[in-house]
């Protein structure tokens, strides 16, 4: 690691004035299970360090009567065995699918939303877009985006609770740059895909911090997250897909499907949303929406396989929501 | 040439150590002063940078503890305390061998901190030994012959104890996917799962 400052504030205003304007020039730590080795890897060298492991303010868990805050700072576990999760089955799916347990204890909220492309070009210190995109064109690109992947950036998005996030209609409270400065934004606009190597694969300026995530009431909705792996290590999944409906009368009214490890963000499929809503949720409906899904996918040499399963995902997320038989090996 | 002499002086007289302690007294005193009123525990809003003294609560006794702010948890447990169960075999916690508990937590002590760490209580597999009294699970590893090479088996001691603590009933199914963050190259699972099953069975997860 190259050698940088250490700052541990204890609230959120000292935070602000620890971090700095200029991209790279400070990380905000969370739980360290991905910054850490990106600092041993000197991939992201940092002047400063502003960790926000003391920070009391983003640890809690706060509940009313049409929301569910999650401070930023919330473990994954701690998430994840909250009775609130009885509301949210996608977000304990998703988490119980993340091994480790240690990764789970030190994981936390906002670090796994924050976290870094697994892409091998940028782990190689070859730019998050991988030498304008060519490196990933050119190269082995299994891991790789089969949405969204016409520009430079073709990273897949590595977070594997911003599906169900996303799917829940979550948002995220950002605090910056100023001291009292908040917005609050859908957790889909939180991601963008960088257009050059100065962006980041979210909206956050580096002077700013998500302190919170905030869950809105589901009112009956229902929700599943699915992932395919590679055998039962702990491995990221190669797809995954979130799926959120509103079921009346057998028929769905309102539909939210997220795909993860597919597109440089977290990929809403308006295609399966479409393609479900007025429809009961049953093995061909579902079979079609994941069709639909993948209608608009762009795969690049080596990753067409991703294809079938983000059909796959999608079909079962749906009908793991409704509480059906997925198939498969569970 | 000349045989360097055992003391590992060179012609200056002055031997590699004290020099490198010297150049780190140096820096811990620029850290002081761009600090002052700390205490050097690196635990507020001001920046630290440099060598600094902290405390850390290993195994229930506090030590003293001179680290930068990059120094990661397993480097000061290894290098500043000399207690080398927990190992850097990934550079990112993906095998799980620098496993410790951190306020009952598993954590991989390579992917945090040493300055994070400060008030934290934190366990390491050197405290499952104490006299003559070990602890259930590194018994049953005995038993069961559950390490070769033995460098993953501190870790896994660990991922076991912390495992057995949330889920103490845990059945074969549960224990093969609880224990998935550790990583074994000699392939010694066949033998940890029985001994975790053991442990169950026996119910003295210490």
């Amino acid at each position: 690691m190259k050698a940088f400052e250490y700052a541990s504030p204890r609230t959120e205003r000292e935070v602000l004035e620890l971090l700095s304007a200029d991209r790279g020039h400070t990380e905000i730590l969370a739980g360290g299970t991905d910054l850490i080795g990106l600092m041993k890897k000197m991939i992201v060298k940092p002047d400063r360090v502003v960790s926000l492991n003391r920070v009391d303010s983003l640890k809690t868990i706060d509940a009313n009567s049409t929301a569910v805050h999650v401070g930023a700072m919330v473990t994954l576990e701690d998430l994840a065995d909250n009775p609130i999760c009885e509301f949210y089955p996608a977000i304990r799916q998703a988490i119980g699918e993340m091994a480790s347990q240690q990764l789970r204890a030190q994981g936390t909220v906002g670090g796994e939303l924050c976290q870094r492309p697994r892409c091998w070009f940028f782990r190689d210190k070859r730019g998050l877009l991988a030498e304008r995109g060519r490196a990933v064109e050119e190269g082995d690109n299994r891991f790789h985006a089969i949405f969204g992947n016409r520009g430079l950036a073709k990273f897949s998005a590595p977070s594997r609770l911003a599906p169900a996030l996303i799917a829940l209609d979550a948002r995220v409270r950002i605090l910056g740059p100023n001291p009292g400065d908040e917005t609050l934004m859908p957790l889909e606009v939180f991601y963008r895909t960088p257009k050059s190597e100065r962006e980041r694969e979210h909206t956050l300026e580096p002077n700013q911090f998500v302190s919170q995530v905030i869950l809105p009431h589901p009112e009956g909705r229902v929700s599943a997250s699915y992932e395919v792996r590679h055998g039962m290590g702990p491995e990221y999944p190669l797809v995954a897909a979130a799926a959120s409906v509103l079921v009346t009368g057998g028929i769905v009214r309102e539909a939210r499907i997220a795909l993860g490890q597919v597109a440089p963000t977290p990929w809403i499929s308006r295609e399966a949303i479409d393609a479900i809503v007025g429809l009961p949720i049953n093995y061909e409906t579902a079979e079609a929406a994941g069709q639909a899904a993948v209608s608009v996918a762009s795969p690049l040499s080596h990753n067409e396989y991703k294809v079938q399963l983000a059909k796959v995902a999608v079909k079962r997320a749906l009908l793991k929501a409704a509480g059906l038989e997925t198939g498969g090996l569970s | 040439m000349s045989k360097p002499d055992e003391t590992g002086r060179g012609r200056s007289g002055v031997s590699r150590r004290a020099f490198l302690k010297g150049s780190g007294a140096a820096a811990a005193a620029t850290a002081m002063t761009g600090a002052p009123g700390l205490e050097a525990e690196a635990q507020g809003a001001e920046p630290v940078a440099g060598l600094t003294t902290i405390t850390l609560t290993v195994n229930g006794t506090p030590h003293k503890v001179e680290v930068e702010p990059r120094t990661t948890l397993l480097e000061a447990l290894r290098m500043g305390l000399n207690l080398t169960g927990a190992k850097p075999i990934s550079v990112d916690g993906a095998s799980g061998g620098s496993l410790v508990l951190v306020d009952d937590k598993p954590t991989s002590a390579n992917t945090v901190l040493a300055m994070d760490m400060v008030g934290k209580k934190i366990v390491t597999v050197e405290s499952l030994i104490s006299g003559d009294r070990v602890d259930a699970v590194p018994m049953a590893f005995v038993h069961h012959d559950a390490s070769q090479c033995g460098f993953c088996t501190p870790g896994f001691i660990i991922a076991v104890k912390a495992f057995l603590a949330k889920n103490p009933k845990a059945t074969e199914a549960e224990i093969r996917a609880g224990l998935n963050g550790n990583l074994c190259r000699c392939g010694t699972y066949a033998n940890i799962i029985p001994a975790v099953l053991e442990v169950v069975k026996g119910g003295g997860n210490g």
